[in-house]
């Protein structure tokens, strides 16, 4: 049994990021503090630092992605690290490799850390415990989205624009809407505000989208679930809206894209039923006309586009302090 | 060869029997329980059981031998290794085997290869339809000539439920029984944790306790349709064992068996994706875990089996949801037999019932004296001792899987001697 977080040492730091399960609330405001300067530093001429020189980064990809993968790489190069990009369901594991194997064919090539991304829950779990038994915790893993378990680094960009935009957590209401069953995104992004006192999140979508034990999913967390998006959004600080995954409109999870659209798509007026000064968050790639309409994506309210550039400068503060050596 | 087992505490499950005794084999079977020899034994051999209880030799209703067809995982001499270092003397092994056990032939094969002095006593479960596969129905009446002693599924279900229907009437006409795991093959699907907190958090695929209690209901109402004797083997649920209650409380012929794993966890000991909780039927919540535990306190649940699924690393190794579900078994029946007694606070006699006398009822061999130390029992017995203390590891498991969640566990309950028809099977390294 695995009862201890696999992602802290025993002094109690960090040195994977796997999930923010179990991270606290120092530790995540330390990772938010970290990443200030680096938001600075997109307007500098020259955006690079020496803080990852010679070290090797190995964005393994089991599953396909372009923006995350492109965000991780984009950071590692502003810290100066070399990048390697390694797309494996087109490579390896096609040809029967299994997942350990490649990670210590990689591990071999002298990596400093790996970015994982795996269709698998808990995939990168799996990894760093491999690591660790074999003796080679100095290569740290970051999970760049695993299954439908966890996307650390996105529910702290998520944590990062709250921040910015909000600046305490502890007086909001967020309403989290859509896809919650399947969402990394969300779980992520539950277990940072229930960490940082955010002492109302209602979770919103049709019960075919929300696990079974929804309210219960994260221990003591002040989860309200609500079907009625009225219901949802009133008064809300902040709305985080999901990603609708593709494959989700067909078979018996939805009828149709457009009933979606009525019942759970953020359009103004429903918007209008939270706070004036709500803002409005999305991961991204977003579905409009589905999970949102285009007159609140491009609206005032949506912070969409500086939740992309705080990502960056996320990721560089979690590498950094995964691999930098301290600062 | 005649044996005395002597200095022992004899404890006999089925007559209620829990004292200082000897016991007095000879030609393979008891010939006495007592303080003092029958008139005209001597013995040829003595086993000392000071400090050690002298029991039934273990009756496992599920342990997979992984033969025919899976070798790389196990082999019949590893795991009958195991079997002997676990003090089971006498297994059920499900047809799930590559081909399944479809064929006489294939049981005839296995039933031979597996009568080798030592070696425990095998019953298979023959396939109830053709491959497994749900359509037709097999030879029932040629697979029980070949020696299978009922007739199931493995853990695959019978989608179609007239097949179903048609198949238990069949095995009920030669009153044959019918084993079946409860979990409906619809909403099961793609699932691989119990669909409740732990795996809302962990962001796994759930399997809803519906879908045990959907099947449970179908086989039942079935059941008393055709009138056949049924045994739901792995139950997992809460709400499945009320099921199985009231369908005990309406005289319906059903019994039913958990796996030491539902016994001792639940859900929360998926812990970061452990591949070694990766189980079928999915551990389920702490609440349905205490249920199990009283229901087979209290009889309603009539058996504890150990589900013994060899798995290769490779097999393991792998993310959560891709990881093969099983746990091997065989060698920790025992210990987590006594865990559970002594957790429960129950008599000795009631805890060993559930893994020797007991299954001897399911099985039909209670009348053969199986199960049983009695006078014309076949000497199969298990001696262990019960207080010294061990850790679960790799190195000690005699199985070739050393997939099990209690890895680094310690546990008492050791064996000493196991006794298979009289023929000493195994006896402990000290």
């Amino acid at each position: 049994m695995h009862l201890t977080n696999p992602q802290l040492n025993d002094h109690g730091e960090l040195i994977h990021l796997l999930s923010l399960d179990g991270l606290s609330r120092e530790i995540i405001h330390d990772i938010l503090d970290r990443a200030v300067p680096f938001t600075a530093m997109a307007e500098c001429a020259v955006k690079k630092l020496p803080l990852l020189r010679g070290k090797s980064i190995f964005n393994l990809f089991f599953e396909n992605s372009t923006r995350t993968r492109t965000t991780f790489e984009i950071a590692a190069k502003r810290l100066s690290a070399d990048v390697i990009n390694l797309n494996i369901n087109t490579s390896s594991a096609a040809k029967g490799e299994t997942l350990l194997d490649t990670v210590d064919n990689l591990a071999a090539m002298q990596a400093d850390m790996f970015v994982v991304r795996h269709a698998s829950s808990g995939a990168p779990y799996l990894i760093a415990q491999h690591l660790a038994t074999t003796g080679r915790n100095h290569i740290h893993v970051v999970n760049a989205g695993d299954g439908s378990h966890s996307h650390p680094t996105q529910g702290l960009l998520d944590m990062y624009t709250i921040r910015h935009y909000k600046r305490d957590f502890t007086q909001l209401t967020v309403a989290l809407v859509g896809d919650i069953l399947h969402s990394r995104v969300a779980r992520s992004q539950l277990h940072a505000l229930v960490t940082l006192g955010v002492p109302e999140i209602r979770l919103v979508g049709p019960k075919t989208l929300l696990p079974a034990a929804a309210a219960r999913m994260i221990e003591k967390g002040p989860l309200r679930v609500c079907h009625d998006i009225t219901e949802g959004l009133k008064g809300a600080d902040v709305v985080m809206t999901l990603r609708l995954q593709n494959e989700r409109m067909q078979g018996a999870l939805l009828p149709s894209p457009q009933e979606y659209f009525k019942s759970y798509g953020l359009t103004p007026e429903k918007l209008a039923l939270a706070k004036p000064d709500a803002i409005v968050m999305h991961p991204g790639p977003m579905n409009r006309g589905i999970e949102i309409d285009s007159a609140v994506a491009d609206g005032k309210q949506a912070v969409i586009l500086p939740q992309v550039t705080f990502g960056i400068a996320v990721r560089m503060a979690v590498m950094s302090m995964l691999a930098g050596g301290g600062q | 060869m005649r044996i005395e087992i002597k200095n022992g505490r004899v404890i006999d499950p089925a007559s209620g029997l829990d004292c200082a005794a000897g016991v007095f084999i000879a030609g393979g079977v008891i010939v006495g329980v007592g303080e003092t020899a029958p008139d005209s034994f001597t013995a040829e051999g003595v086993i000392d059981a000071t400090g050690c209880i002298v029991c039934p030799g273990l009756i496992d209703l599920s342990a997979r031998l992984r033969e025919p067809g899976f070798e790389y995982k196990a082999t019949l001499e590893s795991e009958m290794a195991a079997a002997a270092a676990g003090g089971v003397t006498r297994l059920v092994c499900p047809p799930d085997t590559d081909p399944p056990l479809d064929e006489p032939g294939l049981v005839e094969m296995l039933k031979h290869r597996a009568r080798q002095p030592g070696f425990a006593h095998v019953h298979p479960v023959g396939a109830l339809t053709v491959g497994l596969a749900g359509q037709r129905l097999t030879e029932m009446a040629e697979l029980a000539e070949a020696g299978c002693i009922a007739f199931g599924q493995a853990d695959v279900s019978v989608v179609d439920t007239k097949v179903l229907l048609r198949a238990m009437q069949y095995a009920a006409t030669f009153g044959f029984p019918v084993w079946l795991q409860a979990q409906d093959a619809h909403l099961a699907r793609g699932g691989v944790a119990h669909d409740g907190a732990i795996a809302a958090r962990l962001g796994l695929a759930g399997i809803p306790v519906v879908a045990e209690t959907v099947a449970l209901a179908t086989y039942l109402q079935l059941a008393g349709e055709t009138g056949g004797r049924l045994h739901i083997r792995r139950l997992s649920s809460a709400a499945g064992l009320e099921l199985v209650r009231a369908a005990k409380a309406a005289g319906l012929p059903v019994t039913c068996d958990i796996t030491t794993q539902h016994l001792h966890l639940c859900d929360r000991d998926i812990g970061f994706f452990d591949a070694q909780a990766r189980l079928d039927p999915p551990l389920r919540s702490a609440r349905d875990r205490a249920a199990l535990a009283a229901g087979l306190a209290d009889g309603s649940i009539d058996v504890l089996c150990s589900d013994h699924t060899p798995v290769d690393d490779d097999a393991k190794q792998l993310p959560f949801e891709e990881a093969e579900p099983g746990a091997t078994g065989l060698e920790l029946l025992l210990p987590l037999t006594l865990a559970w007694a002594s957790a429960a606070q129950l008599p000795l006699a009631s805890a060993l019932a559930r893994i020797t006398s007991d299954p001897a009822r399911i099985l039909g061999l209670d009348k053969a004296g199986c199960g049983r130390l009695a006078v014309g029992s076949p000497a199969d017995l298990c001696v262990f001792d019960p207080a010294t203390r061990f850790t679960v590891s790799r190195e000690r498991l005699k199985s070739q899987g050393k997939n099990t969640p209690f890895l680094g566990r310690e546990l008492s309950g050791e064996v000493r001697y196991t006794l298979i028809d009289g023929h000493l099977a195994y006896t402990a390294a000290l």
